[in-house]
């Protein structure tokens, strides 16, 4: 059983069994909250999941891509509960979470799952259905491209505003089972080299 | 939980160093400091979007080093502290995320407070001579420059004023540039001031003038000092004269510190506080400590001058600040609070 946590867009939160499949998932498609929201939707989920930290066998975090300050939130919660009960950190593409759930909802072929990166960018992967192990096949991305160059690809292009961490559990869960971990690095999927203007410091509070 | 001394472990990322520290009411068990510092150094400043990533390398290997340090285990712990500001917003997110994270997965509360008022509970750790309130505090980094009076840490600080443009750690940074030295500006002008006459140049003070005394007698403003040393030194470069390092550098400083602790004993007199508490990275600066030393002794006002360790920014300060918040009995903090980049100091604790 996992604890799940993506704020690659909004914050979502879940607790996954391989067996089970997705027992508990709240969330928020804010996307200016995530530190605010983080910590209660993570007692909701084991609440509602009847779960305590105790009985997690790891934790999942969706890796990005996504706006970095929010992303870094999500990431960050799963480390330190990671830490805290001494079990995994499993780190997933978040993108393959939006098409591990189009698959499972009955989607097939081709597709394209496609998020906003801000700064009239989007960040796109592509995927060519689902492997053995129950896995979307990425066959390229996740890139970051100008809004209006996505490549054309036949198929399904779908344009995402929520990740669920609910499918960003069940494919740790999957990849665990096929032994197939890890399935991507520990660092955030940032795409980009960070801005430079270094701070402006901190003004008068009055 | 244990109110009479307990074990708290506190997380504080507002600005380039990801702090980690464990406390036992005020007894110092860890302080793991990890710092971007050398990642800032070739832009001259702190960019908090590589602070931010910083942090997030940073933090879990500091957890586990403050534990190892300690010999307490995360079952021990009553409960964690996290800085929720002021600093830089998307660096305390990093800090916020995993500390509620980390609180949950251990079952314990939450304390949520304030930097400015941690570096304060700094000095609870110092074993030999614990803070005595009330007393007058100057915080002084890259980040912050601001005089408060403490009169309980837990329940009365107020905020007597701050600097209105740059930060004094920031004007060490712009002034190293200026004479062509490297980031972090501090130990570098320091170096630079060696066998300088500080006396040598009388750079401007800012806002020390009669017409500044109503609305900001204990406000800070460096931005004038930069312009002022640029200026000066183009005007060497421009006329084909040297500019003497050493001189610029030593008076320089001298005009910063001898700002900060004019203002810091004015509000120790003014408000009858016979106590002075030195805080923040620019505490490093030898000249500061001396002139401040010398001003107490003159006024009468006791010195405080954590070891540098607790006065740069550190977790241990944030741990002691939340034990001090559970001794007194406050209670925790819930799950929704955020990072605060502009927390007042009147504000310990974040509900
Ligand atoms: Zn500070």
């Amino acid at each position: 059983m996992l604890l799940a946590i993506d704020t690659s867009t909004g914050t979502s939160v879940a607790v996954v069994d391989h067996d089970a499949g997705v027992i508990a998932e709240v969330g928020t498609s804010d996307t200016m909250r995530h530190a605010e929201v983080v910590g209660e939707l993570i007692r909701e989920a084991l609440e509602s999941a009847h779960v305590p930290p105790a009985r997690l066998s790891g934790v999942a975090a969706g890796m990005g891509p996504g706006p970095f300050t929010g992303l870094r939130v999500g990431i960050a919660a799963a480390h330190a509960f990671a830490l805290g009960i001494r079990k995994p950190f499993v780190p997933v593409v978040s993108h393959d979470a939006v098409a591990f759930t189009w698959y499972r909802d009955g989607g097939s072929g081709p597709m394209q799952v496609v998020t906003d990166a801000r700064r009239r960018e989007f960040a796109v992967s592509d995927y060519d259905g689902i492997d053995a192990d129950g896995l979307p096949i990425r066959v390229h991305g996740p890139v970051l491209v100008p809004r209006d160059e996505v490549p054309e690809r036949t198929g399904t292009r779908l344009d995402a505003t929520l990740v669920s961490a609910g499918g960003i559990g069940m494919i740790a869960e999957y990849a665990f089972a096929g032994g197939r971990l890890p399935l991507t690095g520990d660092a955030p999927l940032y795409l980009r080299a960070p801005d430079v203007t270094p701070s402006a410091g901190k003004k008068v509070l009055r | 939980m244990n109110r009479e001394a307990p074990l708290v472990l506190g997380i504080e990322t507002s600005c380039d160093e990801t702090g980690v520290g464990i406390v036992r009411g005020t007894e110092l068990l860890a302080n793991v400091i990890a710092s971007s510092m050398d990642e800032h150094a070739r832009y001259g400043g702190v960019v908090p979007e590589v602070a931010a990533r910083a942090h997030l390398e940073a933090l879990g290997p500091s957890i586990d080093a403050a534990l190892a340090a300690s010999g307490v285990s995360l079952d021990d712990l009553d409960a964690v502290a996290v800085t929720s500001g002021p600093g830089l917003a998307g660096a305390l997110m990093v800090g916020v995320g995993a500390a509620k994270a980390l609180a949950l997965s251990i079952e314990k509360p939450i304390y949520a407070v304030n930097h400015l008022v941690g570096h304060v509970g700094a000095d609870l750790l110092d074993a030999d001579a614990p803070l005595e309130t009330p007393t007058i505090a100057l915080l002084v980094s890259g980040g912050h420059t601001s005089l408060l009076v403490v009169r309980d840490l837990v329940s009365d600080v107020e905020l007597l004023g701050e600097t209105i443009d740059d930060a004094a750690g920031e004007a060490f940074d712009k002034v190293a540039r200026v004479l062509g030295l490297p980031y972090p500006g501090g130990p570098e002008i320091d170096r630079a001031a060696i066998g300088g006459d500080p006396r040598a140049i009388r750079f401007p003070r800012g806002l020390t003038q009669p017409k500044d005394q109503a609305a900001h007698r204990y406000d800070f403003s460096f931005s004038g000092l930069k312009t002022a040393v640029a200026r000066w030194v183009e005007q060497r470069e421009a006329a084909g004269e040297p500019v003497p390092i050493a001189d610029v550098a030593a008076s320089f400083r001298e005009a910063v510190a001898d700002v900060l602790v004019t203002k810091a004993i004015a509000a120790c007199t003014d408000l009858g506080v016979p106590r002075l508490l030195l805080g923040g990275g620019v505490v490093a600066n030898a000249r500061l400590r001396e002139l401040a030393q010398e001003r107490a002794d003159a006024a009468g006002v006791a010195l405080r001058v954590p070891p540098l360790s607790l006065c740069t920014d550190n977790g241990a300060m944030i741990a002691a600040l939340g034990a001090q918040l559970i001794m007194a009995g406050h209670a925790p903090s819930g799950l929704s609070f955020g990072a605060d980049s502009t927390l007042p100091a009147t504000e310990v604790q974040v509900a």
